[in-house]
């Protein structure tokens, strides 16, 4: 128990640290806020506050005036969910049977995971545009929520082995020994004790692809079809000039949808985690 | 549970494939061409749609659907759409991105489709920025020259000579007004701040007016690097108000131009050298009562020349309807139409007939200081030499960059744009 104490000086480093890592996370999305809140005069201010000196929503109500915002981030959505279900529907499985059935097969696939993930978009892109062009996929929504799919399932799947390795497998040996079945197992017992960890994946492959940008550039032709990062790029001019106050307010609104997924789903996580470890 | 996920899944597989439709054209006959442009200010934005919406009133036949695209990712987006035959129809860039797609085969030569009306208008010194080759891949038709804004409080009481495009300060004048200036502003302020993020654009345009070329065609057709007398003076002028006469602060060489504004706003840069269209963030971002003026750069021994890479609109090769999106070249760039899109860029036309327009040569915002150098625009100096995209990231934009700071100098400089860059060049050029 005394090793687990931890001396005043201690910890008052170890908060100090905690307390600068967090302002580092937030400086950025703070400044998103100040920003979209601010006139135009105050974004040119020599000497910029935190807090706008004249608040103002003008800078929102351009930035819905001038871009279809809305129909973009039902788009986005689309893509997102739709990606993020595909890819727990995909790993789940794969990641249950590479972690359990070791042998060569599955050491194989995990090398080939590890290796996919080496590969840069920019050398994908244009024979990924070529085969879902024959496949007559391009300008589809459908079309990019597979390329978000093939794209998150690498990682989606190992993040989920490991979830896997961590459920002990003596629990199925238990159940096994009470009469279950294999797939009563698999329902009653592994999957509940994974929820935690697909719910993770999940918002994992659901951030991913509500903030991808490039595939949707390239892939969506018209602009019905077009998502949210891609329609932020329009409030950015030639040599990095930009309607400043219009994109930070489109910008704040781009990720409000991430934070909310995010708290909603985090109490499962770790509510998730944190279940059965204490006796009662 | 199973219900619900069954719900989801149900729920899922109708959104996506409700968003699937393709935009296959229906058979009826009507052309549908995609014109991909670039604007993204409001006024510009509002200009390019109407001039759509007009067109489409009138010719029901040919059909332009507009799509906005973004410069920021404009080039990889294109390589993207060439190599997999979807590119758009028509396609708005500048000329510094078109030598790649021209040399490619990825725009169609403009020269059997434009009529000679719109051949005649724009100058050869323009069309020269769109000529790669023997072929012409894009019409130039907006562009913008580099000029001073200056804050009129400060220069109008510091009695300095103001300059205009017929009385331009020369390089030596400019570098003593800002010392003069600097002295009379006080600690903290200085006559001027180069935002130079691009460095090397900002050198090599600005460089025409001192006859500077730096890139020479040899006898045997191969470009190779040569760093003159003439290419030193503008270098040398940024170089020295920075690190010599403290006239320039050193913290804004790594800037765009929008960071330099709320100095200038403060009073902190009397003189902000900018393209000509940040005017329009300039009106809109100023406070109350800053007032501001154009003044045309300084001038050397070639006048007011500098070079600028105008605004363009390409044919794709694998348009199957060139001709139909030339008619809409032609309507969309008919001089009236070229003035209505220059007003909303904030930029100048390329277009002599539009050029004209009283609009255009008003002292109000500046548009008359602009529209002044219009004639003494040329070509952006190696916008079509290959291996250009490389020299500048690889060899210039670090050299020029170390020496504005004062961490090498001019004699490093030269070797490094010199013997590195030829270096670089003579890859590209092996026969």
């Amino acid at each position: 128990m005394s090793a687990l104490r931890t001396s005043r000086p201690a910890r008052c480093a170890q908060y100090a640290a905690l307390l600068a890592y967090l302002v580092f996370l937030a400086f950025p999305f703070l400044w998103l806020v100040s920003t979209a809140f601010k006139p135009a005069p105050e974004l040119a201010s020599l000497h910029p506050t935190w807090i706008p000196e004249n608040p103002t929503l003008a800078n929102f109500r351009q930035a819905f005036d001038e871009q279809p915002l809305l129909r973009a981030a039902g788009n986005s959505l689309v893509a997102a969910v739709a990606a993020a279900v595909i890819a727990v529907a995909v790993a789940t499985p794969l990641a249950y049977v590479t972690a359990r059935h070791r042998g060569r097969l599955a050491s194989a696939a995990t090398g080939w995971v590890v290796i996919s993930q080496a590969f840069p978009f920019v050398l994908v892109i244009i024979p990924l545009f070529l085969i879902l062009k024959n496949l007559h996929l391009v300008n589809s929504v459908f079309g990019l929520v597979l390329v978000y799919v093939v794209w998150s399932l690498p990682f989606a799947l190992w993040m989920l082995m490991g979830y896997v390795r961590a459920v002990p497998a003596e629990l199925e040996e238990a159940a096994a020994v009470d009469g279950a079945g294999r797939l009563r197992t698999l329902v009653s017992v592994t999957a509940p004790l994974l929820v935690p960890g697909i719910v993770a994946t999940a918002l994992f492959a659901f951030v991913t692809a509500w903030n991808e940008f490039f595939f949707a550039l390239v892939l969506l032709k018209t602009p019905e079809k077009q998502t949210l990062p891609v329609v932020l790029t329009h409030f950015l001019g030639a040599e990095g000039v930009a309607d400043l106050g219009p994109l930070a307010a489109a910008a704040f609104l781009a990720t409000l949808p991430s934070l909310v997924v995010f708290g909603f789903l985090q109490r499962r996580i770790t509510g998730g985690m944190l279940a059965g470890a204490v006796k009662s | 549970m199973r219900r619900r996920i069954l719900t989801l899944a149900a729920a899922l597989a109708l959104l996506v494939t409700g968003c699937t439709a393709g935009n296959d054209a229906p058979g009826d006959g009507v052309v549908r061409l995609r014109f991909q442009s670039l604007a993204w200010q409001k006024e510009s934005v509002d200009v390019n749609r109407q001039l759509v919406k007009e067109w489409n009133a009138t010719h029901p036949d040919v059909r332009i659907e507009y799509v906005q695209g973004s410069w920021d990712s404009v080039h990889d987006q294109l390589l993207t759409s060439f190599e997999g035959g979807e590119a758009p129809d028509i396609i708005h860039d500048a000329s510094d991105d078109l030598a790649d797609f021209a040399y490619g085969g990825d725009l169609a030569d403009l020269r059997p489709l434009l009529p000679e009306r719109l051949r005649a208008d724009i100058p050869a010194r323009s069309w020269e920025t769109t000529t790669f080759g023997e072929g012409i891949y894009g019409v130039p038709f907006l562009q913008e020259p580099r000029v001073i804004i200056a804050n009129r409080k400060i220069l109008e009481s510091s009695g300095v000579r103001l300059p205009t495009p017929e009385e331009p300060w020369t390089w030596t004048e400019f570098r003593q007004i800002t010392q003069d200036l600097t002295r009379t502003m006080g600690s903290g302020r200085y006559a001027v701040a180069w935002p130079l993020k691009e460095p090397v654009s900002v050198s090599l345009n600005l460089g025409l007016s001192a006859g500077g070329q730096l890139f020479h065609r040899e006898a045997d057709g191969r470009v190779t690097v040569r760093f003159t007398e003439a290419d030193a003076v503008v270098a040398g002028t940024i170089h020295d108000q920075v690190v010599t006469d403290r006239t320039a602060p050193r913290t804004t060489l790594g800037s765009g131009g929008s960071d330099t504004l709320p100095g200038f706003f403060a009073g902190r840069y009397a003189m902000v050298p900018l393209g000509f269209a940040y005017r329009q963030q300039i009106a809109q971002q100023a406070p109350k009562g800053f007032e501001w003026m154009v003044l045309p750069a300084p001038a050397g021994d070639a006048g007011l020349t500098q070079g600028v890479s105008p605004q363009t609109l390409s044919i794709a090769e694998d348009s199957p309807h060139k001709k139909e999106a030339a008619a809409f070249l032609d309507f969309f760039l008919r001089p009236e139409n070229m003035v209505r899109l220059a007003r909303g860029d904030w930029m100048l036309p390329t277009g002599t007939t539009a050029l004209a327009d009283p609009s255009l040569h008003t002292a109000r915002d500046g548009w008359a200081t602009g529209a002044a150098v219009a004639e003494r625009l040329r070509p952006a100096p190696a916008q079509s030499v290959r291996g250009y995209p490389e020299w500048k990231d690889k060899v210039a934009t670090p050299a020029f960059q170390e020496y504005y700071s004062g961490a090498i100098d001019g004699a490093e400089l030269r070797r490094r744009l010199v013997a590195d860059g030829n270096r670089v060049l003579a890859r590209y050029q092996r026969k």
